[in-house]
């Protein structure tokens, strides 16, 4: 029924679509790419789409439909794990500040409005420009930036969950606070996690790609969507197109697709906003 | 008869940004082994706030501040957290006034109930499912293997109170709190949560507090009652002699205000409504309703004394017309 919904409308069936597509291309990239995308050809560098290279390649004649392929592997690789870790740590460090309340949570929410007070993306830049940007800095950058946002959303639902009827009972029969916790009132708290966390994952793409955009993040050779829109933003002028315009619209359609995908999730997951359109 | 809680002086009060809310004031009172006694009053004469005392899940910022109470034998006020955990949902259980609030809305009632085996008993998950379905049926829920795994929205209210007996009475508590079983219950089907309360603690030998604000469901089915009103105890009696001869004049209010199609006579409102219990003056807090007020109630807090065998009675005005004997 509720698979339904999701499905029944033809933006969110798109995004579904689109993601399960991206995934997939992620998942196969080396059986489903036409070429090796580290391959060089010197005969063929530069050369506009055509049947043999579907998008193009670059100035070193790779294929970039296959570098775009090998590109989603670590574009949502990293989105993955940082949303993984920061959606892990957000909700522990929410649940306790949430339900014990006190010192205990003025401590940790001042740390997260401490973090809150920088943009997300220069504090981004600041970790990896500091920690070096290998991949796994990258995913602890964007991991450590997301950190709030759970933080602050568990927190929220943990307040109202733990004044309601059934955490009482959960009380009166004898559950020690942790179990309350993690037995009764987290399994209330998972609808709106599950949005955030759908919403959290485009945004993270974004910044994957953007850091690399401005050489802080994935390294080449790898290729990266937003590393391979900044080389071929040098290409514009001089008139080879399909090197700027395939990685961004690689990178649009898959935050877009996250985003409308977070939006039906909370239609369809939260009962308030049921029948609401 | 030997008491199986015991209740001594027990004194709540809420810290609020006004002051000091005293929602329960110095209340003692007995239960016995397998008796129901009734606790009536208003809204807001502390009978809520009294039952989470006894579980010490009084929450911030209401605080216990004093008195005692003994169940079996051991003062719960000083046992530790972690003891006290082992006294909850195994020797005293609970029942709520709103089963359907009162159940998890993402697990299903099997899966709760199971959680007091596997809580208390340590029975394997395998083991609490059988006794889990032993108890559904119990409580009279027909498929009860069906039944397990739902979840509280697709059950009728009657049938989600019944699955908050089935939890409550899981662990054979000796104890069992129930507070207002029967709001938003329709009448007929009321009857029958009463009934099956009152059946099954006879079976299990388990006493029962029965708090209500309904007279008509005190006298079906509770042995003694305690009349409290704005936190403070009034009146104690069986529960023939307290609607035969109410000595309180708030008692007798009360039995006055019940509607009555047997005789051609009014219902008779009580005046005024509860006290506030924000930093409340000294003395009986019925004063200002009492239409046999005297100068010392305003002053002094009238002590519970013995007015006759299985009635006490806590009013100035009783105890100068000599009705009652010092305890």
């Amino acid at each position: 029924m509720r698979w339904r919904r999701l499905t029944g409308n033809r933006l969110s069936l798109a995004a579904l679509c689109g993601i399960l597509l991206v995934v997939a291309a992620a998942l196969l990239a080396p059986w489903v790419a036409p070429h090796d995308p580290d391959e060089t050809d010197a005969e063929a560098t530069l050369s506009s789409v055509s049947l043999r290279h579907p998008l193009g390649t670059d100035i070193y004649g790779r294929d970039q439909l296959s570098r775009l392929i090998h590109a989603a592997r670590v574009d949502l690789l990293v989105a993955l794990s940082a949303t993984a870790i920061a959606l892990t740590l957000g909700a522990t460090l929410g649940a306790l500040a949430g339900y014990r309340g006190g010192w205990v949570d003025q401590l940790l929410m001042r740390a997260v409005d401490a973090i809150m007070a920088f943009p997300a993306f220069i504090l981004a830049m600041g970790i990896t420009a500091a920690l070096g940007n290998s991949t796994a800095n990258l995913v602890a950058a964007i991991a450590i930036t997301h950190v709030p946002i759970y933080t602050r959303l568990i927190r929220g639902e943990m307040l109202k969950a733990r004044e309601t009827e059934y955490a009482e009972a959960a009380r009166t029969v004898g559950n020690r606070p942790r179990q309350i916790v993690l037995i009764h009132l987290l399994p209330n708290c998972v609808p709106p996690l599950i949005v955030q966390a759908t919403l959290a994952m485009g945004f993270a793409v974004l910044t994957v790609a953007a850091l690399s955009f401005i050489g802080l993040g994935i390294q080449p050779p790898q290729s990266e969507w937003g590393q391979m829109t900044a080389e071929g933003a040098g290409y514009v002028v001089s008139g080879e197109w399909w090197l700027v315009l395939f990685p961004g619209l690689a990178i649009m359609a898959t935050v877009l697709a996250f985003n409308l995908l977070g939006d039906t999730l909370r239609d369809v997951l939260d009962p308030r906003m049921r029948g609401v359109r | 008869m030997t008491e199986l809680l015991e209740v001594r002086d027990l004194s709540v009060q809420f810290d609020t940004d006004e002051g000091v809310v005293e929602a329960v004031d110095a209340v003692s009172f007995g239960v016995r082994a397998g008796e129901i006694l009734g606790v009536v009053g208003e809204s807001g004469s502390g009978k809520s706030v009294n039952a989470l005392a006894i579980l010490r899940l009084v929450r911030p910022p209401g605080r216990i501040v004093g008195g005692q109470v003994r169940f079996e034998g051991e003062d719960l006020l000083t046992l530790s957290e972690e003891e006290m955990r082992a006294v909850r949902g195994a020797r005293i259980s609970m029942v709520f006034q709103s089963p359907r609030t009162a159940l998890n809305p993402v697990l299903t009632v099997g899966r709760q109930i199971a959680r007091l085996f596997e809580l208390h008993r340590g029975a394997s998950r395998r083991d609490a499912r059988r006794r889990t379905l032993e108890m559904l049926t119990r409580v009279g829920i027909a498929e009860p293997e069906r039944r397990a795994r739902q979840y509280a929205h697709q059950l009728s209210g009657g049938m989600c109170q019944r699955v908050m007996i089935a939890m409550a009475l899981a662990t054979s508590p000796r104890l069992l709190l129930a507070d207002e079983p029967t709001t938003g219950l329709d009448v007929s089907i009321a009857a029958q949560v009463l009934e099956l309360l009152r059946d099954l603690g006879r079976r299990t030998g388990a006493a029962i507090v029965l708090i209500t604000h309904d007279l008509g469901v005190v006298a079906e089915v509770c042995d003694r009652v305690t009349v409290m009103h704005a936190g403070q105890l009034v009146e104690v009696a069986d529960v023939r002699t307290l609607f035969a001869r109410p000595l309180h004049p708030y008692t007798q209010a009360l039995v006055r205000a019940i509607p009555r199609i047997d005789q051609d006579v009014a219902m008779e409102p009580i005046p005024g409504a509860v006290p506030s219990l924000l930093m409340p003056p000294p003395g009986c807090r019925y004063a200002d309703r009492c239409p046999r007020v005297l100068d010392v109630c305003r002053r002094e807090r009238p002590a519970l004394l013995v007015a006759a065998p299985e009635h006490e009675v806590a009013c100035h005005a009783v105890e100068r017309e000599g009705a009652v004997a010092i305890r």
